[in-house]
C-alpha cells in the first residue's frame, strides 16, 4: 500500500512537471500552429538563471526568488523570440518550426558554452529536500511542491481562459483564427500573450525540474520536451484540462511501469500508450470511442459536438 | 516507372504549384509522358528525367537539361579525383587532400550528404516532417553490428539482413505514424519522434549488454573486409561513402522523377486534391517513408564502417534535427540541396570545432570565445539566418536573386489549369 501511495504521488509529481511544459506547448500550437521546439530551450535558460539566483541567495527565500527569476526569464525570452523571429514568418508554419528547431540546437549549445556541459547540483533548501509521511509512505516534499504548483497553474490558466477578455480571444482564436480576425480583433497581440504565457510556464517548469531532479544540465529541457510532445498528442488541443489529464496519465504510467514491470520500462510504456491513443483516434470527421468517453466526463468544453480536430493543421 | 500510376491529371495539375524541384527538372508533365531513363550502370545518375515531352521545348531547354547532366558528371569527377590529389589547402584542411585525416572527413561529409538525401525524400519531396529518421540510421548501424557479432555474419549479409528487417519495421511503424494525421502533419512528426525516442532509450539502457549503453559499439574488425580497416585504408572507406551517396542520389532522383514521385510532390502540395483525384495519399506516403527508411538503414551501415563504430548519439532526436537542418540549409526538395547541405554542415561542424580551439579564437575575450568553440552555436545561427535570407536553401540562393527565367512549358501548364 505504501509503495502504491509513493508511486502515485511521485507519478503525480512527474505529471505535474509534464503539465507545466505541455500546457504552454498546447496553447501555442492550438492558437498559432507553431510546434515550438524552442520550448525546451526556454526551460533550460530559465533553469540556469534560477540556479544562479538560488545559489547566490540560498535557502527558501533563494528558491522563491529563483522561481520568480526563472519565470520572468522564460517570459522575456519567449516575448523576444516571438517578436523578433516568429512574427515575421506568420502564415508559414513550416518555417516557424524550422526557426524554433534552430533555436533548440543553438540555445543549449550556447548554455553549454558558458556554463559547461556537466550537470550542476540544484540547491534545494533543507526544508524541501526531506520526505514527509503520507499514508505510511515517505514521499519527497519536492514532489508535493510540484503538484501544488501544477494545480495552481491549472486553476490560474483555466480562470484566465474562461473569465478574461484575452482568454476569450485566445479560445476563439484556437477555434477559428480567421473568424476572430474578421471580427476586427488583433490576434497578433494574443499570439504574443500566449507565447509569453507559454514561456513563463516553461520557465517555471525549468525551476521546478531543477527541484525535481536536484540537478540541471544544458540538454535537460530538450529531453523533457519530448515527453511534453507526447502529452500534447494524447491530451489533444481542445482543453487545458485534457492536457492535465494526459500529463497525469503519462506520469503515472511511467512510474508504475518503472516499478512493477522493469526499471526503464516506463518510457516504453508511455510510447505504447501513445500508439494506442493514436490508433484509437479516428480519421478527421469521424467520432471516436475516446471522444465519446470525453463527452461523458463533466468537463466544460469550448467545443460541443464538433469534430475532435482543431483545424486541418499543417496543410495549406 | 510505376505502371500503377497513370500519368494523367494528378501529375499535370500539381506542377502549377510553386515548387522548386520542378523548375530544376523541367516541367513536371514531361516526366509523366516519357519514362525516366534512370542511371545506366554505375554511371552518374541521369539528371533530368528526359528532355522530351514534345511540348514547345526549344534548344535552350535541351541545353539546360544537358548542362545539368554535365554538372553532375563534373561533381562526380571531382569526387573521384580527390583521393589522387596531394593538394595542400592551408586553412581549409589540416593536411593534403589525400591524407587519411582529410579523406576521413570527406567520407563523413558524403555519408551525411547521402543521409540528408534520404531524409529529403520525406521532408522535401513528400512534405512529411519526420522526427524519427535517426531511428533507422541507428537501426542500420546497430543492426549490422549486432548481426555481425551475435549471428557471426560478415558485413554484406549482415547489412542485407538489417536492411530487410529494418524495412519491414519501417512498414509497420510508418503505417502507425501515418495514421495519426488526426492532428495534421504535426501528429506524424510527434509520433515518429516518440518511436525514435523509444529506440534511443532502448539503446542507451543497454539491454542485456547488447548495445553497449552510453559507450556504443566499436566496429568488429574481424567481420569486416580488411580493406576497410586501418588508417592506410581510409581511401577505401571514402569510396564506400561515395558509393553510398551515388546510390542514394540515383535512387532518390529517379524516384522523384517517376510518376510515383510526382504523386509525392502532389501530396506535399495539396493532399486533399490528390485523394479527390483518386490516388491514395496514404499508400504513397508509406512508400516514400519505407524507401527513405531503407536508404537510411543502408546509410547506418555505411556510417558504422566510416566512423568505426556507433554511439547512442546516432539514435537521438538531435541527430534527426541535424539532418533537417542540412536539408533546409541546402534546399529542401531540390536535387543538390541535401547534398550541399550535408557536406557543408559536416565540414563546418568539424572545421569550426578545430577553429574553436585555435589560437585566433583563444585570444578573443571569454564571452566571445566560449560560443565560438561550440560549432552548433555558429551553425544554428547560420541556419536561422538562412531560413530568413534564403527561403529555398543555399542552392536556390542564386535563383532567388536572378530575375525570373522564362519557362514557357511551365507557364503553359499554369495557364491551362488556372
Amino acid at each position: 500500500m505504501s509503495t502504491l501511495v509513493l508511486l502515485t504521488l511521485t507519478g503525480l509529481g512527474l505529471g505535474a512537471l509534464y503539465f507545466l511544459i505541455a500546457s504552454g506547448l498546447a496553447l501555442i500550437f492550438g492558437l498559432m500552429d507553431v510546434l515550438n521546439f524552442a520550448h525546451g530551450a526556454f526551460l533550460t535558460v530559465a533553469a540556469y538563471a534560477a540556479w544562479q539566483t538560488a545559489t547566490a541567495v540560498g535557502g527558501i527565500s533563494g528558491l522563491l526568488l529563483a522561481l520568480i527569476t526563472g519565470t520572468l526569464t522564460g517570459l522575456a525570452l519567449a516575448v523576444v523570440v516571438e517578436r523578433v523571429l516568429i512574427r515575421r514568418l506568420y502564415g508559414r508554419p513550416k518555417e516557424q518550426i524550422l526557426v524554433t528547431v534552430g533555436l533548440s540546437l543553438t540555445v543549449p549549445a550556447l548554455v553549454q558554452a558558458y556554463a559547461g556541459a556537466d550537470s550542476r547540483p540544484f540547491p534545494v533548501p533543507d526544508s524541501l529536500s526531506g520526505t514527509v509521511g503520507v499514508l505510511g509512505a515517505q514521499v519527497p516534499v519536492s514532489r508535493l511542491v510540484l503538484i501544488a504548483a501544477a494545480v495552481l497553474v491549472l486553476t490560474g490558466v483555466r480562470l484566465f481562459l474562461s473569465r478574461t477578455r484575452y482568454g476569450l480571444i485566445v479560445r476563439a482564436g484556437v477555434e477559428d483564427r480567421a473568424m476572430v480576425t474578421a471580427l476586427g480583433i488583433d490576434v497578433t497581440r494574443a499570439f504574443t500573450l500566449v507565447f509569453a504565457l507559454g514561456g513563463a510556464l516553461a520557465g517555471l517548469a525549468g525551476v521546478l525540474a531543477g527541484l525535481y531532479f536536484g540537478s540541471l544540465s544544458p540538454h535537460q529541457g530538450t529531453g523533457l520536451l519530448i515527453f511534453a510532445f507526447v502529452v500534447v498528442i494524447i491530451g489533444g488541443l481542445e482543453s487545458i484540462t485534457g492536457v492535465a489529464l494526459a500529463a497525469v496519465t503519462v506520469g503515472l504510467v511511467q512510474q508504475y511501469a518503472n516499478y512493477y514491470v522493469a526499471g526503464g520500462f516506463g518510457d516504453f510504456a508511455v510510447v505504447i500508450v501513445l500508439a494506442a491513443v493514436v490508433l484509437a483516434r479516428p480519421a478527421p470527421g469521424r467520432r471516436s470511442v475516446l471522444h465519446r468517453l470525453r463527452e461523458l466526463l463533466p468537463v466544460p468544453r469550448p467545443t460541443a459536438g464538433s469534430t475532435p480536430v482543431p483545424t486541418a493543421g499543417g496543410q495549406a | 516507372m510505376n505502371p500503377r500510376t497513370a500519368p494523367s491529371g494528378a501529375s499535370a495539375s500539381t506542377s502549377t504549384s510553386a515548387s522548386t524541384s520542378a523548375s530544376a527538372a523541367g516541367p513536371a508533365p514531361a516526366a509523366a509522358v516519357t519514362p525516366s531513363p534512370g542511371p545506366a550502370g554505375g554511371a552518374p545518375p541521369g539528371p533530368a528525367p528526359a528532355p522530351g515531352g514534345g511540348v514547345r521545348r526549344g534548344l535552350p531547354q535541351r541545353l539546360r537539361a544537358h548542362r545539368s547532366r554535365l554538372g553532375t558528371a563534373a561533381v562526380l569527377l571531382l569526387l573521384l579525383t580527390l583521393p589522387y590529389s596531394a593538394l595542400d589547402i592551408p586553412v581549409l584542411l589540416d593536411g593534403p587532400v589525400n591524407s587519411a585525416g582529410s579523406l576521413q572527413l570527406f567520407a563523413l561529409c558524403l555519408v551525411f550528404a547521402g543521409l540528408a538525401v534520404s531524409y529529403d525524400l520525406l521532408f522535401g519531396r513528400t512534405g512529411l516532417l519526420s522526427f524519427g529518421h535517426a531511428l533507422y540510421i541507428a537501426g542500420g548501424a546497430y543492426g549490422t553490428q549486432l548481426a555481425m557479432s551475435e549471428l557471426g555474419l560478415t558485413l554484406v549479409p549482415a547489412a542485407l539482413l538489417t536492411l530487410a528487417a529494418g524495412s519491414a519495421a519501417a512498414c509497420l511503424l510508418g503505417a502507425v505514424s501515418l495514421r495519426s494525421l488526426a492532428l495534421g502533419g504535426i501528429g506524424f512528426a510527434m509520433v515518429t519522434l516518440a518511436f525514435a525516442q523509444a529506440g534511443s532509450i532502448w539503446v542507451q539502457r543497454n539491454p542485456g549488454g547488447l548495445t553497449g549503453g552510453e559507450e556504443g559499439l566499436p566496429l568488429r574488425a574481424d567481420a569486416v573486409p580488411q580493406a576497410f580497416i586501418g588508417v592506410a585504408n581510409t581511401v577505401n572507406v571514402y569510396w564506400l561513402a561515395l558509393g553510398y551517396l551515388v546510390l542514394t542520389a540515383a535512387v532518390a532522383w529517379t524516384a522523384a522523377a517517376s510518376p510515383t514521385g510526382k504523386v509525392w510532390q502532389a501530396v506535399r502540395d495539396n493532399e486533399q486534391r490528390v485523394s479527390v483525384l483518386g490516388r491514395d495519399p496514404f499508400r504513397h506516403k508509406l512508400g516514400a517513408f519505407v524507401l527513405a527508411s531503407a536508404l537510411a538503414l543502408l546509410g547506418g551501415t555505411v556510417y558504422l564502417v566510416v566512423t568505426g563504430g556507433v554511439t547512442p548519439e546516432a539514435s537521438t532526436a538531435d541527430f534527426t534535427l541535424t539532418l533537417l537542418v542540412m536539408v533546409v540549409l541546402g534546399g529542401a526538395g531540390t536535387r543538390w540541396g541535401p547534398v550541399v547541405g550535408g557536406i557543408l554542415f559536416v565540414y563546418l561542424d568539424h572545421r569550426l570545432g578545430a577553429l574553436g580551439v585555435s589560437d585566433a579564437v583563444a585570444g578573443l575575450p571569454e564571452w566571445l570565445s566560449a560560443p565560438l568553440s561550440e560549432p552548433l552555436v555558429v551553425l544554428g545561427i547560420l541556419f536561422v539566418a538562412a531560413v530568413y535570407l534564403f527561403p529555398g536553401g543555399l542552392t536556390q540562393a542564386g535563383r532567388a536573386l536572378r530575375p525570373r527565367r522564362r519557362t514557357p512549358g511551365r507557364d503553359a501548364a499554369e495557364g491551362a489549369s488556372a
